[in-house]
């Protein structure tokens, strides 16, 4: 009975893996079964060598400006105590429902010359042209950094302020009354202990900025995804394409193996939850002013700003915008995001539960292959799952045309089933390692205890292991909403006829650069975000 | 239940599943790279003159990977762009079929057609040089290739170069004067950059307008657009259209255009489409609404569009720059040009 089941545990992660991996998969196969027409040296003689330099600059900038952002939020947090702390807690992870595309157009708007800041600061000073004075260029590198960073900090901070609350506070307190200042105990101690929420939050943005399109090309950058875009869908050369996706993947594996194999033998297992709620230090004077004005202004930049931005002009184009449309897409969207979301929590238990059961390379592997999609930009991944389920349509239909019955045509790249499988793909690496980065937390002295007692796995998970971690199977679960709101590129070119998502629709005009009307929908989007954040924030304040 | 008899109910269902998306009565359906609020007017109308419902899929990248994936399957009848050079791709990828209808042969003129019928032009656009009114006034005798000499070093805004509409001036210019020269040229002009190529053809206009540059590349449409638009009417007041190369090769043109899928399933409907668009009411909604040429000869252009003077366009044969579409990226990474 158990060596039974047992098999049907590897069967069924590793049957997930493969679907999540076949559209990437998919693209090798297909690419390396071209001819090679040379594109990928051109590739290297000319612009490669800028475009990896601009990929590596930008996910570092990005990771160190989320680190910047992240960590004194999550520790003033968790450990501090000042005013407005409850608020900001979770108010910080808000900026997450930003659509960084639609900050990016934001801020290029405020900051322009003819815009509200640039404009009295030539009234101010008699400047005429822009000729006559400097004025810092969003449109670079670090502007597109900054707002990545801006809107990609949150998964950074959730995982970090996770991490310190529920760190042994007896830990802490040890080091303090070994002689350490808060600060470097916080270096010493909080910060070691939290190295896999800091490994996986860091691993999350690099993912997203390094699978970024939209926003770096709208800041002229470009990196390793214009190159794919330019070779596959410009030159028509998949072969390149796949080569530069691969490369991508590789750095990808490689940074996060070598994380983990350098953590290979730390383990720290969560003795409680409870948290060290009545150590916080209590902030007065100078200090919990600066608390306060970080705290804030960031939220201010990433959430204030832009969503007050957004108000002012759908304000003025509230009758234009408001339309049935609006409706039909903001339901589309909705239910959307809420199946993802859904299958994305399954998909990341199958996995990690699978690790639990049988830990080893299998269970490592299976866990990382069916997180790589999340590198890929969006429109490789939407092709990526065109190519098997086409291929399987065709096949279907081939087959009931060979029974002598009528032709079914595209029942699943046709359907709504592709624009499914091509988010899965995309976000199932949010979902597996927010539930990986709470299960690990759960000692395996506790599998053991109720194997002891005579329950099997699966009841084993279901007693002990689900109930312990479901705040993170709860974070899962927003944080594939969220992005599954956002998503545009998987969602442009997947959709079947007469389908529009709120992204697509906001895509239609600020593809033409007029936000005005865009900018009710992508308020909808941001709303919809914000709402599941609220509502969780409501319940676990109730029941605590 | 037998595996059988799931199988059969798991495809009734889906069938009953993707019936109930696809098949209604009478329609058509477009993948489209224009921006569906372009078309949209035009697709009423046709809805309204014939009942056929058209459904519109935008996107602005891989729809032709995408149609290419579904093979005989696809349900995409008719394929839109904004340029020729993805008609061109989409014709050698062999994913289109001719189209032999007296209508649109009667509507547009030969020049204007793909080889073997197999795509058609339904507008036509001038790729302009706009010139500041406040520091250079009109100069209609500038060319693009003035713009790379070292008068302009400096003055010069444009788009990313890999941008369709560029790709194609630069394909013509190497079709015109050879790759070598227009690798010089494309060196020079990027030495007289005002800024990195950046943004849409409006917001060159708009660079011109704040003093960043003098002179802007940009389609015809644009100023069409941006003369309506109440928050960009003082950016086009800015700015003087000029069409380049009067004395020499002709203004470089580029066209919107239409092609019937290979596997089109509702043929018919789709060729009722491409003739309703080539015709004197579609054609007219092109001129007046988008601010393009019209590609029908007897529809004349909008009086605003008419207001800019007629000019002499480039005649050479569309195919002929197509066959340097691949060359014209390439050169671009070798200037680096975007970088």
């Amino acid at each position: 009975m158990i060596s039974k089941s047992f098999n049907f545990y590897k069967l069924l992660p590793w049957a997930v893996t493969c679907i999540l991996l076949s559209p990437i998969l998919a693209i090798f196969f297909s690419a390396f079964s071209l001819d090679e027409s040379g594109s990928f040296q051109h590739l290297f003689d000319t612009v490669l060598s800028t475009y990896i330099s601009n990929s590596f600059l930008i996910i570092l900038c990005v990771v160190v400006l989320s680190i910047f952002f992240a960590m004194p939020c999550a520790w003033f947090v968790a450990c501090c105590e000042f005013p407005t702390r409850k608020k900001l807690q979770w108010m910080l992870m808000l900026p997450l429902a930003m659509p960084p595309y639609i900050i990016a157009i934001v801020y290029t708007d405020l900051l322009d010359f003819a815009g509200p800041i640039q404009r009295p600061l030539r009234a101010l000073f008699g400047w005429q042209s822009s000729n006559d004075y400097y004025f810092p260029d969003i449109r670079t590198l670090v502007g597109a950094s900054v707002i990545l960073a801006l809107s990609l900090f949150p998964y950074l901070y959730l995982l970090l302020r996770s991490a310190f609350l529920t760190q042994s506070a007896g830990l802490f307190q040890a080091a303090r009354t070994l002689g350490l200042s808060p600060l470097r105990a916080f270096w010493r101690v909080s910060i070691p202990l939290s190295r896999s929420a800091m490994a996986v939050g860091i691993s999350l943005i690099a993912m997203e900025t390094l699978g970024d399109f939209a926003t770096v090309n709208y800041f002229a950058v470009h990196t390793l995804t214009t190159a794919i875009y330019d070779t596959w869908l410009e030159l028509g050369s998949l072969t390149t394409a796949a080569k530069i996706s691969s490369l991508m993947l590789l750095a990808i594996v490689i940074l996060i193996s070598l994380e983990s194999y350098s953590r290979r033998k730390q383990q720290v297992y969560q003795r409680n939850g409870s948290g060290n709620t009545d150590l916080r230090f209590v902030l007065t004077g100078w200090k919990k002013w600066v608390v306060l004005g970080f705290t804030w202004s960031l939220l201010s930049f990433s959430l204030f700003i832009p969503i007050a931005t957004l108000l002012y002009y759908a304000v003025h184009y509230f009758k234009e915008s408001l339309n049935d449309d609006l409706i039909n897409y903001t339901i589309n969207s909705l239910w959307l995001a809420f199946l993802v979301a859904i299958l994305a929590l399954l998909v990341a238990l199958i996995v990690n539960f699978y690790q639990r059961l049988s830990p080893g390379f299998g269970a490592k592997s299976s866990i990382r292959l069916s997180s790589l999609g999340y590198a890929v930009p969006g429109t490789v991944v939407a092709i990526g799952v065109l190519i098997p389920l086409t291929s399987i349509d065709l096949w279907i239909n081939d087959l009931l045309e060979h029974w002598g019955a009528a032709p079914i045509g595209l029942i699943l790249s046709g359907s709504l089933v592709i624009l499914v499988l091509g988010y899965l793909v995309r976000f199932s690496a949010i979902a597996v390692g927010s539930v990986d980065s709470s299960l690990v937390q759960v000692s395996p002295s506790l599998d053991m205890a109720s194997r002891t007692l005579g329950n099997g796995p699966v009841k084993t998970l279901w007693r002990v292991n689900i109930p312990l971690i479901k705040k993170g199977m709860l974070t899962a679960f927003i944080l594939v909403f969220i992005e599954s709101m956002k998503e545009l590129p998987t969602a442009l070119l997947l959709r079947p006829f007469n389908f529009e998502t709120l992204a697509t629709y906001v895509y239609q005009f600020v593809s033409d650069e007029m936000i005005e009307p865009a900018a009710l929908p992508a308020l909808m989007i941001i709303a919809l975000g914000l709402i599941p954040f609220i509502v969780v924030n409501r319940l676990l304040e109730n029941r605590a | 239940m037998s595996i059988k008899k799931g199988l059969t109910v798991l495809f009734a269902g889906a069938s009953v599943l993707a019936s109930s998306m696809s098949y209604s009565a009478e329609e058509v359906n477009v993948y489209s790279y224009r921006q569906p609020f372009l078309i949209e007017p035009m697709m009423k109308e046709f809805t309204a003159e014939t009942g056929i419902k058209v459904n519109v899929l935008f996107a602005k990248k891989g729809l032709i990977e995408r149609i290419k994936r579904e093979g005989k399957l696809s349900k995409a009848d008719l394929m839109l762009t904004s340029d020729f050079s993805r008609l061109t791709l989409f014709t050698e990828e062999g994913l289109s079929q001719p189209v032999d209808s007296k209508v649109l042969n009667e509507n547009i003129p030969s020049k204007f057609h793909g080889a073997e019928q197999q795509w058609f032009a339904l507008t036509s656009r001038a790729r302009n040089i706009y010139s500041s009114v406040e520091r250079v006034g009109p100069v209609p005798t500038i060319t693009y290739q003035d713009l790379a000499t070292p008068a302009f070093k400096g003055k010069v805004c444009m788009r990313s170069g890999k941008h369709p509409y560029n790709v194609s001036l630069l394909a013509s210019i190497i079709a015109h004067e050879g790759e070598a020269n227009a690798k010089t040229w494309l060196e020079g002009l990027k030495a007289n950059l005002a800024r990195k190529p950046q943004g849409n053809d409006r917001d060159q206009v708009k660079a011109v307008k704040e003093g960043l540059c003098d002179y802007a590349l940009g389609n015809s449409y644009y100023l069409g657009k941006m003369i309506n638009d109440p928050a960009q009417v003082s950016w086009a007041e800015s700015v003087v259209i000029n069409f380049p190369n009067q004395a020499t090769t002709g203004t470089h043109v580029n066209v919107s255009g239409v092609a019937l899928a290979k596997y089109s399933p509702n043929k018919a409907n789709a060729i009722k489409l491409m003739e309703f668009l080539s015709g004197d009411v579609a054609q007219k909604m092109y001129a007046e609404i988008n601010y393009e040429y019209p590609v029908k000869a007897d529809v004349q252009p909008s009086e605003l569009v008419a207001s800019w003077g007629e000019f002499k366009a480039d005649d050479i044969n569309l195919s002929d720059i197509a066959a340097q579409h691949e060359t014209a990226i390439k050169l671009l990474d070798e200037v680096k040009f975007d970088l």
